[in-house]
């Protein structure tokens, strides 16, 4: 598995999973199929942007930083998105999110699949 | 009548033992260092413009033993074409039918001296470089006898050179006739046809503070690449000296490497470098029997940053979740 796809695959599902902590959140939880939609599209691109990034540079601190910066990123367009009651979570949604792009820094930089036997 | 001082005639005594290159294609630049069997000299290779170390079978060595023995480590080191190996690019005789050959000039450092200025990542990567050209080796049927740090070059780029197969053992050859007695360390090279030379059983080859009991004992035989992977754990103990107190998984394959029998000693000097890249890749030295408070220790060392990512992460959900509503 090639950096790139398991950005994308691990972006995809840990944004179904922080999708779905939306649950603990009564007033989200009627929302709770678009969040964990928007959740795992999110995850994807952020995954997808990372692990390519992850294949050119090869530095964990970077791949982390760089996670977090994405991860935050898409989560303030996220936030930003108009929202039914006028109210914008923006700290509720960008302070994981960033986390969430850090672990996917994190695992595509230390994965030695793909990239390292084409090397 | 004035006097010579000593140093200068110790001097002329040095440059009068230079041996004549006239009839070759090197030009002497001075010595290098001297052995029990020759000396390095260093020289300029004319044709090709570069510089070589020439090494000369010693005047004090006996002749046709020493020449052998010679040109049997230059056949050995031409068989051995590894990068931790240092090259041979020529032999031959001297007018004076003293042997010689030429290799590789290393510009660097021998490992004893440049090991304790080295962090100990650093030290266990030139160790596992030093184990990949002994396993080679040793996968050629060839043990080197008197591995230990003085015998390791470290160069100015990182690579990293085992020098000095002088003594090294080929393992498909036919064993010489017992010899009478033990030799002096160094010594008991048997001349054989064809310029052979191998060693004597009964006769002590190597450096006493890394030989294994097996070749101390003279036991020619026995010794095989088990004596090699002993000194490998000597090399190994004197790269973690600096450390003081050293990890007790490395302690743990010192121990290992330099077991009394050789058969609880590691099978190959690559199963040794493979338990040093466990360490420095913070897996389980097999070699080290851990508790579980070492082994979490370890395991949270080893993936700290996915660890506090994850932790911060159900931190940050539980934080959110707990204060959901409370304005």
């Amino acid at each position: 598995m090639s950096k790139p796809v398991l950005g994308l695959v691990l972006g995809g599902i840990l944004g179904i999973f922080d999708g779905l902590t939306a649950y603990f959140t009564p007033e989200a939880r009627t929302m709770l199929l678009g969040i964990v939609i928007g959740s795992t599209i999110k995850g994807v691109v952020a995954g997808l942007a990372i692990g390519f990034f992850s294949k050119r540079v090869h530095s964990l601190p970077l791949g982390i930083l760089f996670g977090l910066g994405v991860g935050l990123l898409l989560a303030f367009l996220v936030a930003a998105m108009p929202q039914p009651g006028g109210k914008h979570y923006y700290f509720e949604i960008m302070l994981p999110g960033a986390i969430v792009g850090a672990i996917v820094g994190y695992a595509t930089q230390v994965w030695r699949g793909k990239s390292l036997s084409t090397a | 009548m004035r006097w010579l001082s000593n140093a200068t005639v110790a001097h002329l005594r040095r440059v009068a033992e230079w041996p004549d290159l006239g009839a070759t294609k090197y030009r002497l630049l001075g010595e290098l260092g001297r052995g029990g069997m020759g000396t390095v000299y260093l020289a300029e290779d004319v044709m090709l413009e570069r510089r070589v170390a020439l090494k000369v079978v010693a005047t004090s060595a006996p002749a046709p033993e020493a020449a052998a023995r010679m040109l049997r480590e230059a056949r050995i080191l031409a068989g051995l074409e590894h990068p931790g190996i240092v090259p041979v690019h020529d032999a031959g005789a001297l007018p004076d039918g003293r042997v010689f050959y030429a290799m590789k000039r290393v510009d660097g450092q021998r490992l004893d001296a440049l090991a304790p200025t080295l962090p100990l990542p650093e030290r266990l990567r030139i160790f596992r470089r030093i184990c990949e050209a002994v396993a080679f080796a040793h996968a050629r049927g060839v043990i080197h006898r008197d591995l230990k740090p003085e015998n390791v070059m470290v160069g100015p780029f990182g690579e990293v050179l085992v020098m000095d197969w002088g003594v090294a053992k080929i393992l498909s050859e036919p064993p010489p006739a017992t010899g009478e007695g033990a030799a002096a360390s160094g010594g008991g090279a048997a001349a054989r046809p064809g310029g052979g030379v191998a060693t004597a059983e009964g006769t002590v080859v190597g450096t006493a503070d890394y030989m294994a009991p097996e070749q101390a004992e003279g036991a020619v035989e026995r010794t095989g690449p088990p004596a090699d992977i002993f000194a490998l754990g000597g090399v190994l103990a004197f790269l973690l000296r600096p450390e003081g107190a050293a990890p007790r998984p490395l302690s743990a394959a010192v121990r290992k490497a330099r077991a009394t029998l050789p058969e609880d000693r590691y099978a190959s000097a690559g199963e040794l470098a493979a338990d040093v890249t466990r360490y420095l890749e913070g897996q389980r030295v097999l070699a080290h029997a851990e508790g579980p408070l070492e082994r979490a220790g370890r395991v949270f060392t080893r993936y700290r940053a996915a660890i506090l990512l994850i932790l911060g992460y159900l931190l940050v959900r539980t934080l959110l979740i707990l204060f959901a509503g409370h304005p």
